[in-house]
């Protein structure tokens, strides 16, 4: 059977369309992403690893990576719960958290980190309490915790919500009716289902999570070989003319959009994720 | 009876993790209390990174000499106004070694260290001094020498902006003298001067590493007020492209160190920061300072800088808390001048 042509526009006119797409992706994304590489590797590959094993940039992976390790899983826990609160149950207020989960979508960075300084500095809510009981929470690693995870809060949630709304409440309730358990019911059938959805917010969680400039640079300090994180140390470096080394570090986040991007295209493969509502 | 059996094997298996990451977290949020006595973070601005890494290796010897034992050094940098926040904020700088005298008198006011910190060091606690020049672009083709020359029409100025960078506030001062001795201290054609120059500022960065990057990097603008020290550094950064304009007249900048009284004692951390800005007078670091185009107070050091006339704050605007009243606190010159239309 053939399909009956719905495009109207002349051919010309279609190739123009599509090569001017093609222009603005090439220029946007893809020729950034060629320049991280080639300034990075500008000096050589001596330089390159040189800078990659320079003792404030390995601190500044291990923060990165230690930061992610702790706010990736207690988001995706937070973000499992949300979803399954808001999309299994009705109740009051269920729009308010709706709305709620999406407001560090719609909160710029910067105020995202100012927040935390004005509860827990010196001279916020909390800070003569904190200061008495010698508790370091801002421009410490607490601080750089509790940024990232306000802003990559949505990510697990956005992506389960309209998954889990899709797929309905039927399967849950046949399963009580066969007398299974809240978390026997959660294990063997709610899982299950949305484990690619899952696995997908957690990626894009975690790339965002390590990625993140804005909150953490209000709440780090900037202490070298402590706080800084990668992509602080990467503005670092830049600023100390030492492009080849910024660009290196660069690379290593570089690095990382593209392994999700290759996990993301594996797991749209296993899935119709691609064409479901996002 | 299945369903119970799962339910109790599963609840520690997910429990185990989240407990594991509570545990880390909670590590996480008491501060290292092990040899606090030997650590030392120095809060600084931003044109000082290269000089004071220079400054902790030669001090980090002297004092495991001295000491036998090495300390940790630790530096943050960003823009000065930014950093006397931080500190005022929480970060716990044992010395803050700042653009201006303001920025301390700010931490100082917020209680964390006396008010008379000024005093306890020689030359007014400023251990180096600076000033302000010109860069313009290669073969200078906006024909830039003076002050005045920079309200000429279609000249882009590239400054910070004095509400957080030091440096800029340093600028605008320079202008501002300069202004008052060429019309003669007729205060309205000084404001008049002040309003064209910062018409002529496309952009305002936050501090002066940012500024420099938009100049030299970015290669905006036709002339670049900067910190000596940084001029210089362009200068070696990106050979030929660029040059230096010594003006008529500037402004002997003193960028000021101090102790912070609260945080070091807290730490038991007194003595590591008295030697530490006590060690910036010594020749060692005297000359480290000469090498990083600061110009050190030390008259056996040889200084490679070229003789300038120079006004003070303290002279020439009644000190830095008048002249931060009168300028770059809320309503005043800056507010008033800045977006002012022609």
């Amino acid at each position: 059977m053939s399909h009956p042509d719905v495009t109207t526009e002349s051919k010309p006119v279609r190739l123009l369309l599509i090569a001017g797409a093609g222009l603005i992706m090439a220029g946007l994304l893809l020729l950034p992403l060629l320049a991280v590489f080639i300034e990075a590797l500008r000096k050589g590959w001596e330089v390159f690893f040189v800078s990659l094993r320079d003792e404030a940039a390995l601190s500044a992976v291990t923060l990165t990576l230690t930061a992610a390790a702790i706010s990736v899983p207690l988001n995706t826990l937070f973000g499992v719960a949300a979803a399954w609160a808001v999309t299994k149950f009705r109740f009051k207020g269920r729009a308010l958290l709706v709305s709620l989960i999406d407001l560090p979508f719609a909160v710029s960075p910067v105020i995202a980190g100012l927040v935390w300084v004005l509860m827990f500095g010196s001279h916020g809510w909390f800070g003569q309490w904190l200061l008495a009981s010698d508790i370091k929470i801002i421009f410490a690693l607490p601080g750089i915790i509790i940024a990232t995870m306000f802003v990559t809060f949505p990510f697990v949630a956005r992506e389960l919500i309209p998954l889990m709304e899709s797929q309905g409440s039927d399967q849950e309730e046949a399963a009580i009716t066969l007398g299974a358990g809240g978390w026997q019911i959660f294990r063997r059938v709610t899982l299950p289902n949305i484990k690619w959805g899952l696995l997908y917010g957690v990626l894009l969680c975690n790339a965002r999570a390590m990625g993140e400039f804005g909150a953490v640079s209000v709440v780090s300090g900037h202490i070298r070989g402590e706080t800084n994180t990668l992509p602080l140390h990467v503005e670092v470096l830049y600023n100390e003319y030492q492009f080849s080394a910024a660009f290196a570090c660069a690379t290593l986040l570089a690095l990382l959009a593209l392994v999700t991007l290759g996990v993301k295209s594996a797991i749209e493969h296993f899935t119709d994720h691609s064409r479901s509502v996002l | 009876m299945h369903a119970h059996l799962h339910l109790i094997r599963a609840l520690p298996r997910i429990t185990r993790p989240l407990a594991a990451i509570a545990l880390l977290g909670l590590a996480a949020c008491h501060s290292k209390t092990a040899d606090k006595r030997h650590t030392l973070l120095n809060v600084s601005y931003d044109p000082t990174r290269e000089f004071y890494a220079d400054v902790n290796k030669a001090f980090s010897a002297e004092w495991e000499r001295q000491h036998g034992q090495k300390p940790e050094l630790k530096q943050s940098h960003a823009g000065s106004g930014k950093q006397a926040r931080a500190v005022i904020d929480g970060l716990e700088a044992d010395v803050v070694t700042l653009a201006l005298a303001g920025d301390i008198d700010s931490v100082a006011k917020a209680g964390l260290l006396s008010a008379d910190w000024a005093a306890k060091l020689p030359h007014h606690s400023a251990p180096y001094t600076s000033t302000i020049v010109f860069v313009v672009r290669k073969g200078n083709p906006k024909g830039i020498k003076d002050w005045g020359d920079l309200i000429g029409e279609g000249v882009q100025v590239i400054t910070p902006n004095p509400k957080t960078s030091g440096g800029a506030r340093w600028n605008y001062l320079a202008a501002w003298a300069w202004a008052e001795k060429h019309f003669g201290g007729d205060p309205a054609k000084v404001r008049d001067y002040i309003s064209h120059l910062l018409r002529n500022v496309p952009v305002l960065d936050s501090g002066a590493r940012a500024a420099t990057t938009t100049f030299a990097q970015r290669e905006i603008g036709d002339v670049f007020l900067s910190w000596e020290n940084e001029a210089c550094l362009i200068e070696k950064e990106f050979p030929g492209k660029v040059a230096i304009v010594y003006p008529s007249l500037s402004i002997l900048a003193e960028p000021p160190v101090a102790v912070v009284d609260a945080n070091v004692q807290k730490h038991g951390t007194q003595a590591l920061a008295l030697a530490y800005l006590e060690f910036l007078y010594t020749d060692a670091a005297q000359q480290l300072a000469a090498k990083h185009f600061y110009r050190p107070r030390s008259a056996a050091v040889a200084c490679s800088l070229p003789a300038m006339e120079l006004v003070t704050v303290d002279q020439h605007f009644g000190g830095w808390a008048t002249a931060q009243k009168a300028h770059f606190d809320d309503g005043g010159t800056f507010d008033q001048l800045y977006g002012s239309k022609p």
